[in-house]
C-alpha cells in the first residue's frame, strides 16, 4: 500500500514539476474555526529544489492520463511512460500529513484531462472540498482551472480555493497551433475573464454584505513556455502585458522549455534550456509590475530581442542617457526607481532619509544600492565634478569589466562571423 | 563614559533612563559579560530597574509607530556584540529629536537597526519555512532548532495561529529553552533532560507513521527536481548549508 503511494507521488510529482507557479502569497486566510493552517500574507517557500526552484507547494496531478497530445508537454497521450491516479483520499491524506509537519505551505493541484473537462473540474473540486469541509483544512490551495469546464463548477470551486490558474503554454496562437493543433488561446481566455469577473463581482457584493465568501482571493496566474517556438521576447512581453491588463492577473510565468522529445518542431534532446532568456524575461516583468516602465519602453521595433549580456533596466538606461545623471537629493520616486543599481527599498529609503540632509555618497552605499553601477547615473551631494562625458557604449564596458556575471562559464551567444 | 549594564533588555532600557538623568555626555554601552575595564575610562554599573524600563518603553512607544517598536525589539533579539549600544544610542537619539526621525536612514544607528532587524526577521521567517516536525507516539509534533538569533518570541504567534489544532514543541537547542502548545495557550519551557537526547528523536518515541511521511518528502523532493536546471549555488543561497540539519529531505 505505502509502497504504491511513493510510486505514484513520484509519477505525479514529477509530471506536475513543469508548471513553475508555487507563490503561496496573496492569501490571508484565517484559521477560524481552530482547524489545521492559514495564509501567510506574503508566502513561505519550506524548501528549495537543487535547480534552486522554490518547494512551496505540494504539486501534483491528479492523473497524467490525458486525452490531449501536445507536443511539448510529458503527459501527452502519444507518450510511452507511466500512467497513475491519486483517489481523492490520497490527496487529501498527503495535504493534511506534510501541512502538519510544516513541510508544505499547500496543497496545488492540477491533472491531465480523463474522459472530459467536467469529469476532471469535478474531481479536483471533490478533493478541494473534502480538505476545507471535512478536515477543516485552512492552508493554501492553488487549483488548475480546467479549459472547457462549466462555469458552475468553476464558480464552486473559486470559493474553495485561494487561487486559480490556467496556462496559456504558447505566447502567441501560431506558437500554440504549431505544438497543439487541439487547442486555441480563446480556450484559456474564455475561462480566465469568466474567473475574473467574478472576482470583481464577490468583491462588489462583500462591499454590501460582510458574510459574502471570498474568492479565489489570491488571484489568478498564467504560464508561458519560452524557447519552444520561435517567437521573440516582444512577443512574449506584449502577450503578458496584455494579459496582465484585461485579466488583472497576479503573475504571469515564463519557463524555459526542457526539451522532452524528438519532435522535430521544436528543440532537440540535451539542449540546455534557456536559462538566460527566461531570467531576463522575469527582469522585464519586475519592471512593468513594480518599478513603472511600459513594455514598450524595454522592448519595441528597434528591440525586439532583451540583451544577454546586461538586465533590461541597464539597457534602458543606456539607451536613454539623455535622462541621466538624476540628482538623488531631488528627483522623484519614479525616477530614482529608473536608476540602474538602485531598488525599491533603497529608493525608498533615499526618499526618507534624504528630508534630512543632502545624502553623500558613502551613505548611499551603506543604505545598500549597487554604487560601482549607479554611480554612472546619479549626482548626489559629492559627486566628483567630472569633465568628461561617457557615451553609453563606454559605461556598458566599465559596468562589464567589473561585474562577473553567472551566465559567463556557459556563453550562449554565438559570434558573429561577418 | 562606559556604561555596564547586565545584557537584559530591562537593563539596556534602564542604562537610557539613568543616562538622561546624568547627562555624561557621549556614554558607550557594554554588557557585564563583553566589558573590559579601561583605565583611562570612567564606568558605571546599570542596575536593572523594571519600573524605569518601563517608562522608557512606554516613552519610546510614543515615538514611534508599530512596525519600529518590532524593529528595536527585533535588534535586542540579535545578541549581536555591538547591538547593544547601536540600540542605546538609536533610543538616546529618537528621545533627543521630534517625530519621524526613525526615517533618517542616513544616520548611523537608524540604519544599523534597520539592517540587524532584517537579519533577524530574515532567521525569523527561515524558521517559520525550515521548522520540520516530527510525530511522536503520543501526539506531540516535536522540533528542535538552533538559530542564530534568539527568533523564538517572534514565532509564537505564527505557530499558534496554524497549528490550532495540534500540540507541538519548538525548542532552541542553543539557549535551553522553548515553546509549548498545548492546543489552548503556548507557553515557554525548559526541558531538564540531556541536550544530545534533544537533538535526534530516537526511533522508539516516533510515531508509527512518522517514516512513512518522511520518505514520501524525501520521494517527492526528489521528483520534483528538474535535473537539466541544476543550480547548487543558487539553491544553498536559498538553503544555506547550516539549516540542512533540520531539514527531512536533506538528511
Amino acid at each position: 500500500m505505502s509502497e504504491r503511494l511513493i510510486q505514484k507521488l513520484n509519477i505525479l510529482a514529477d509530471a506536475a514539476k513543469y508548471d513553475v507557479s508555487c507563490s503561496s502569497s496573496g492569501s490571508d486566510r484565517k484559521n477560524t474555526n481552530k482547524g489545521l493552517g492559514n495564509g501567510h500574507q506574503s508566502g513561505i517557500c519550506h524548501t528549495y529544489t537543487e535547480d534552486g526552484r522554490c518547494v512551496s507547494l505540494l504539486k501534483i496531478l491528479l492523473t497524467n492520463h490525458c486525452i490531449f497530445d501536445c507536443a511539448y508537454c510529458v503527459s501527452r497521450r502519444s507518450n510511452d511512460i507511466e500512467r497513475a491516479a491519486f483517489t481523492v483520499d490520497e490527496v487529501v491524506e498527503l495535504t493534511m500529513n506534510f501541512y502538519r509537519r510544516n513541510y508544505i505551505e499547500g496543497l496545488f493541484l492540477s491533472s491531465g484531462i480523463f474522459k472530459s473537462a467536467d469529469f476532471t473540474m469535478e474531481r479536483l473540486l471533490r478533493a478541494v472540498k473534502k480538505l476545507r469541509l471535512e478536515e477543516n483544512y485552512n492552508g493554501y490551495i492553488h487549483l488548475k482551472t480546467i479549459p472547457g469546464a462549466s462555469d458552475e463548477l468553476i464558480t464552486e470551486a473559486g470559493l474553495y480555493v485561494d487561487r486559480m490558474s490556467i496556462n496559456l503554454e504558447m505566447p502567441t496562437e501560431a506558437g500554440l497551433k504549431l505544438l497543439a493543433p487541439e487547442k486555441s488561446h480563446q480556450d484559456v481566455i474564455k475561462p480566465l475573464g469568466f474567473v475574473k469577473n467574478q472576482i470583481v463581482q464577490f468583491k462588489e457584493e462583500k462591499k454590501l454584505i460582510k458574510s459574502v465568501p471570498k474568492f479565489v482571493p489570491a488571484g489568478q496566474s498564467t504560464q508561458m513556455v519560452v524557447g519552444a517556438t520561435p517567437e521573440t521576447d516582444k512577443d512574449i512581453m506584449y502577450t503578458a502585458a496584455s494579459f496582465y491588463k484585461s485579466f488583472s492577473l497576479k503573475r504571469v510565468y515564463y519557463s524555459g522549455y526542457i526539451p522532452i522529445s524528438n519532435d522535430s518542431r521544436m528543440p532537440i534532446l540535451g539542449t540546455q534550456p534557456p536559462l538566460l532568456r527566461e531570467n531576463r524575461l522575469y527582469q522585464t516583468d519586475w519592471l512593468m509590475r513594480f518599478y513603472g516602465f511600459d513594455v514598450k519602453e524595454l522592448l519595441n521595433d528597434n528591440n525586439p530581442h532583451l540583451d544577454t549580456d546586461i538586465d533590461p533596466k541597464l539597457s534602458w538606461a543606456l539607451r536613454n542617457m539623455h535622462l541621466f545623471p538624476i540628482d538623488i537629493n531631488t528627483a522623484d520616486y519614479q525616477l530614482i526607481l529608473r536608476i540602474p543599481g538602485i531598488g525599491i527599498g533603497s529608493a525608498q529609503k533615499i526618499i526618507q532619509a534624504r528630508k534630512f540632509g543632502k545624502l553623500y555618497v558613502h551613505q548611499l552605499k551603506k543604505i545598500g544600492i549597487a554604487y560601482n553601477r549607479a554611480k554612472h547615473f546619479i549626482t548626489c551631494a559629492d559627486t566628483p565634478f567630472q569633465l568628461k562625458d561617457f557615451q553609453s557604449h563606454q559605461i556598458k564596458g566599465f559596468i562589464l569589466a567589473e561585474s562577473q556575471s553567472k551566465y559567463l562559464k556557459t556563453p550562449h551567444e554565438q559570434l558573429l562571423l561577418f | 563614559m562606559i556604561y555596564i549594564f547586565d545584557g537584559t533588555l530591562e537593563g539596556l532600557l534602564t542604562a537610557v533612563f539613568e543616562w538622561f538623568e546624568r547627562k555624561p555626555g557621549v556614554a558607550t554601552l557594554k554588557s557585564k559579560g563583553t566589558h573590559q575595564p579601561d583605565a583611562f575610562m570612567p564606568s558605571f554599573e546599570v542596575q536593572s530597574d523594571r519600573e524605569k524600563a518601563d517608562r522608557v518603553w512606554r516613552g519610546l512607544a510614543q515615538k514611534l509607530d508599530r512596525a519600529w517598536m518590532r524593529r528595536a525589539y527585533c535588534a535586542y533579539l540579535s545578541e549581536l556584540p555591538q547591538i547593544h549600544h547601536d540600540l542605546f544610542q538609536f533610543i538616546i537619539y529618537i528621545f533627543q529629536n521630534p517625530h519621524g526621525a526613525a526615517q533618517n536612514y542616513g544616520h548611523p544607528q537608524v540604519l544599523s537597526i534597520t539592517q540587524t532587524a532584517r537579519k533577524v526577521e530574515r532567521e525569523k521567517h527561515r524558521m517559520e519555512a525550515f521548522i520540520r516536525f516530527q510525530k511522536t507516539a503520543d501526539g506531540i509534533f516535536y522540533c528542535g532548532i538552533d538559530p542564530d538569533f534568539n527568533v523564538i518570541p517572534l514565532l509564537v504567534n505564527h505557530f499558534k495561529n496554524r497549528y490550532a489544532d495540534q500540540q507541538w514543541i519548538i525548542y532552541d537547542l542553543k539557549r535551553h529553552y522553548g515553546l509549548f502548545y498545548d492546543l489552548q495557550t503556548v507557553e515557554e519551557i525548559e526541558m531538564g533532560t540531556d541536550i544530545s537526547l534533544l537533538k535526534k528523536t530516537s526511533q522508539n518515541l516516533l510515531d508509527e507513521k512518522e517514516n512513512l511521511y518522511a520518505d514520501l518528502w524525501k520521494n517527492y523532493f526528489k521528483s520534483t527536481n528538474i535535473v537539466a536546471r541544476k543550480n547548487t549555488k543558487l539553491h544553498t543561497q536559498h538553503v544555506p548549508k547550516r539549516y540542512w540539519k533540520y531539514l527531512t529531505e536533506k538528511l
